[in-house]
């Protein structure tokens, strides 16, 4: 644990300086030189840090019944984690409630582990300095375990098919003060904000490149991003209120692009700039 | 409404049961709807009436993305064309200085922005102007030399200002905010902008 927190320490130093020399690099290969520089940092990645916390996070006894996640059932039974969230969201019916991921983390810390409802939802978000998620290092264990896992969300579960049915809808949902939608920015092939490609998450392609990328550290943050603060973030852009944590908007759209993306190997937490 | 989905609804009626059937695409809608509303929450200047749609949001939402009718976006470019307002003084071309500061600006109207602002429009998040700025976006058209292909007429003004006011006005359900009639940019603002694409001098049109 300890050698793979000094490995990740060292290479978020040189991947500081790669930084660096690849906005110096120029305008016309800006691409070219993210794409190289995604390759040099394949195999380390500081999101390690954030999984080896998660994991000690997830074996420890927690909360005021000092119980782990041990016992908690990500949907392919108490305690098992390896490809879990490639079969997420789900339908489970201990809660009547279609979940994703971070929903069901909150479900076990308040039923298992005994923490308040508002306790285990108060820091989903690191602050990108000292004050770290829990969430996030628990969302960056959990998903590491299904690397390489094809993705495969079931909508056999009718609550699941209309959650989906939701999350489409919610996609082309228009509002706030300019108009804007998901589908806005990621309804069309090759487009791109300023320099920054946009996926078309309304392919098959684009939403599984997109939805199997995440989690990730993000470079110009210093957190682990999960898929809960993509859909947050995104919201902000849009000039939307904000998206509540865990909310049904919020799991609905996790469900409609992770179905999109059944097929293709899960493949985060990854790393974006 | 198709004929198949008629024929079930009749017999749950008769049979006055609860049928087990899939929702229509009305009521996933008003579902999805009332979902985002209790989905969000208030924070900082952008409070939860912002998920209260207009027709034009409403209408726009409805197609997802696929091609309107003919009729029907004949109507929401009707209905926004109406919302178009000139300035009093009939001045459209202001300062292509400050346009460029607020084509570049992309604060504004998040819950994250201070609400005293700036504000500015974002311009290169979506189209390439000035052909310095190397680091645009590619959502909407170029807009390079957009005076100089068309010519400096006062018809192309009032085009140019109209589009920027509300675009939905010519193109019905446009990706472009409505940056004058939702609010967006102050009149000066619009101005501003309209002469980053209308001044001879500005950089857009060398």
């Amino acid at each position: 644990m300890i050698s793979i927190r000094r490995r990740a320490v060292a290479r978020a130093g040189a991947l500081a300086l790669v930084a660096v020399v690849s906005v110096a690099w120029g305008q016309g290969s800006t691409v070219d030189e993210i794409a190289k520089y995604r390759q040099a940092l394949q195999d380390g990645n500081p999101a390690e840090l954030w999984e080896a916390r998660g994991e000690d996070m997830w074996k420890q006894p927690r909360g005021p019944r000092k119980v782990s996640f041990e016992r908690c059932d990500l949907g392919l039974g108490p305690g098992v984690v390896k490809g879990a969230y490639a079969e997420l969201p789900r339908y489970f019916a201990d809660a009547d409630r279609v979940m994703d991921l971070e929903t069901r983390l909150v479900y076990c810390m308040v039923t298992q582990q005994g923490y308040s409802d508002a306790d285990a939802r108060k820091s989903p978000f690191g602050n990108g300095n000292e004050r770290k998620s829990d969430i996030e290092a628990l969302v960056a264990y959990v998903t590491s375990q299904s690397r390489g896992v094809k993705m495969n969300v079931s909508l056999d579960h009718p609550r699941m098919k209309e959650m989906y049915a939701l999350g489409e809808n919610m996609f082309y949902f228009r509002g706030g003060t300019h108009d804007f939608a998901c589908a806005t920015c990621h309804g069309e092939d090759n487009k791109r904000i300023r320099l920054q490609d946009l996926p078309n998450l309304t392919t098959r392609e684009g939403a599984q490149k997109a939805y199997t990328t995440w989690p990730a550290y993000r470079v110009s943050q210093g957190e682990l991003r999960t898929f809960q603060w993509r859909l947050y973030d995104c919201f902000r852009q849009q000039r939307f209120p904000e998206l509540v944590f865990t909310s049904d908007a919020s799991i609905a759209l996790t469900t409609f692009l992770a179905r999109n993306a059944n097929g293709a190997a899960f493949d985060a937490p990854a790393i974006k700039r | 409404m198709r004929p198949g989905i008629a024929l079930t609804w009749l017999a749950c009626a008769l049979l006055v049961a609860g049928c087990a059937m899939p929702p229509s695409d009305a009521e996933i809608r008003a579902k999805a709807a009332a979902t985002m509303k209790s989905s969000f929450k208030d924070a900082g200047q952008a409070k939860l009436d912002r998920l209260d749609q207009d027709e034009t949001q409403r209408v726009c939402s409805q197609y997802a993305g696929k091609a309107l009718p003919p009729d029907v976006a004949k109507r929401v470019e009707q209905l926004n064309l109406a919302t178009i307002k000139y300035p009093a003084d009939g001045k459209l071309v202001g300062d292509w200085k400050n346009g460029e500061k607020i084509a570049q600006e992309g604060r504004g109207k998040q819950f994250s922005d201070d609400p005293a602002g700036p504000v500015g429009a974002n311009c290169y998040a979506c189209h390439q102007l000035a052909p310095q700025e190397l680091s645009y976006g590619t959502i909407g058209p170029t807009l390079y030399q957009f005076g100089k292909l068309r010519g400096y007429t006062d018809e192309t003004r009032r085009y140019a200002w109209g589009k920027v006011y509300n675009a939905d006005a010519f193109a019905a359900c446009s990706n472009m905010p409505r940056f004058g009639h939702s609010g967006i940019l102050t009149e000066a603002q619009l101005r501003d902008v309209v002469a980053l694409l209308m001044d001879p001098a500005s950089p857009v049109n060398q």
